[in-house]
């Protein structure tokens, strides 16, 4: 469960005001809003790289406001994938882990699993500068899930992407989700990803959040 | 002049002919200085016990320079870069102090602190004042100047979201910058230390105004030029002059090449 309390953040002219949504527990929820209304802010919020002025957010009942990042159990994937220039692939994914002091066998064990379920096992040495868009995003993937995080967020992650391959990563997403029972909070603007994928829909309109609806399946 | 035209068109035939005349006048000049003399004259230059401390005390100091330099440059450059705080652009401009100056200025003034209360307590624990040491502190304040240019151009153009993922996969912002952001500088902190080194090696004016010029103790090549050209021996100041531009052409070769490689 991801909870957003009255969350309000400016910068410049820019605000967010009262922001306040929940998404349900293991639910893909789905947050729609037009380019520039604030949608990547929100996420990076929810991460801890921006601190709210006012309001709470809480995952899974606990409130992470003051929290930091890398405690919160999150797994973030942005946009452009943001790999880790110098790491080969099975580095990127065993990042998290190498952090937390896991064994070397540990390590291979779930970067392999991970591959193998993202399809980038015959990947795993080689750079990021050497990958595709799409395998670049299934990294990304691979990396945010390495630390078997509570809560995925996705900040439009198949929009570089073309047609096929962005039918393909969709799929994979819900699957993934799905297997491993964590929450997901994707943000985009289009309106068919949006309706392929969202348990729940929300919108942002006028600096704040509304439920779109309910549940679609 | 892009590829698939036969015909160079006027415009960049010309821009072609002024680049070319620049460059022609570049090698003129030192194909000049390389003939003045000939290689029996420079070896028996670069002989001299003066002219070979001076080529290692230059080396040596370069390069603690140019390394302390860097270490100034990497979270200085970071915090330009990334930094959002009151007074930034005024701080930006400040840094840039050293390179406006004229070097003789930055010499002087070098000379002037030490007088005041506090630099004559610095100069009681390390002495600055006509010391090696002050050859060093001469070259680090114009070198750290460029090479924080550089390091902040080259934060600018990583993008910060790697470090933002890093963060949230359990680093501190710290941790973050060692492990992510360092190594995918490690061309521009190459390039940033280069930058110094060169520019410290023709230092040659806060050299003079703050260390002296004193054989066997702080001469470097820019120096020995001074004195060997002051007492009339001009063979001796070409073959000074002709290491320094071998050296120069070494570190722009190694930037070039690491900036392919790294």
């Amino acid at each position: 469960m991801i909870r957003f309390d009255n969350i309000a953040w400016h910068a410049g002219a820019f605000r967010l005001e009262n922001v306040s949504f929940t998404v349900p527990e293991k639910s893909y929820a789905v947050l729609m809003g037009r380019t520039g209304c604030g949608k990547t802010s929100l996420l990076e919020i929810l991460c801890g790289l921006r601190r709210p002025h006012s309001g709470r957010m809480f995952i899974g009942g606990r409130d992470v406001t003051n929290e930091p990042p890398g405690e919160r159990g999150i797994g973030y994937v942005p946009q452009d994938g943001a790999m880790f220039p110098t790491m080969t692939v099975r580095q990127n994914i065993g990042f998290a882990l190498r952090l937390r002091h896991r064994s070397p066998d540990e390590i291979q064990r779930r970067v392999n699993e991970l591959a193998a379920h993202l399809g980038v096992a015959h990947l795993l040495d080689r750079l990021p500068q050497n990958l595709s868009g799409g395998e670049r995003q299934r990294v990304a993937l691979g990396r945010a899930l390495a630390a078997k995080p509570s809560v995925l967020l996705l900040d439009e992650p198949l929009s570089a992407l073309d047609e096929e391959l962005r039918d393909d990563l969709a799929t994979l997403l819900k699957k993934l989700q799905r297997e491993l029972g964590v929450t997901a909070l994707h943000i985009t603007h289009s309106r068919s990803e949006a309706a392929r994928l969202a348990d729940v829909l929300f919108r942002f309109e006028g600096g704040r959040v509304i439920e779109a609806k309910g549940s679609i399946q | 002049m892009s590829a698939g035209h036969t015909r160079v068109s006027p415009f960049w035939l010309s821009l072609g002919v002024v680049t070319g005349l620049y460059l022609l006048f570049l090698l003129a000049l030192l194909g000049a200085t390389a003939t003045y003399t000939t290689p029996g004259q420079l070896w028996e230059s670069l002989g001299s016990r003066e002219i070979r401390y001076s080529i290692g005390l230059s080396l040596a100091t370069c390069t603690v320079s140019a390394l302390l330099a860097l270490l100034l440059a990497v979270p200085v450059g970071y915090l330009l870069a990334r930094g959002r705080f009151p007074g930034k652009p005024w701080l930006d401009a400040a840094l840039d102090i050293p390179i406006v100056l004229p070097p003789m200025v930055v010499g002087l003034c070098l000379l002037i602190f030490f007088q005041t209360p506090v630099g004559k307590v610095i100069d009681g624990v390390l002495p600055f004042t006509y010391t090696i040491a002050g050859v060093v502190l001469a070259q680090f304040v114009i070198g750290a100047a460029f090479a924080v240019r550089t390091m902040r151009g080259v934060f600018d153009h990583l993008s910060s979201r790697p470090e933002d993922v890093a963060m949230t996969l359990g680093c501190s912002r710290g941790r973050a910058v060692w492990l992510v952001t360092l190594p995918a500088a490690k061309r521009g902190m190459f390039a940033a230390f280069s930058i110094a080194w060169a520019r410290s090696l023709g230092e040659f004016g806060p050299i003079l105004v703050f260390a002296g010029a004193t054989r066997m103790k702080t001469e470097v090549l820019p120096t020995s030029v001074f004195i060997e050209l002051s007492v009339g021996r001009l063979e001796a100041a070409v073959a000074v002059s002709i290491v320094m531009v071998v050296l120069a052409m070494v570190v722009l070769v190694a930037v070039r090449l690491a900036g392919e490689r790294l």
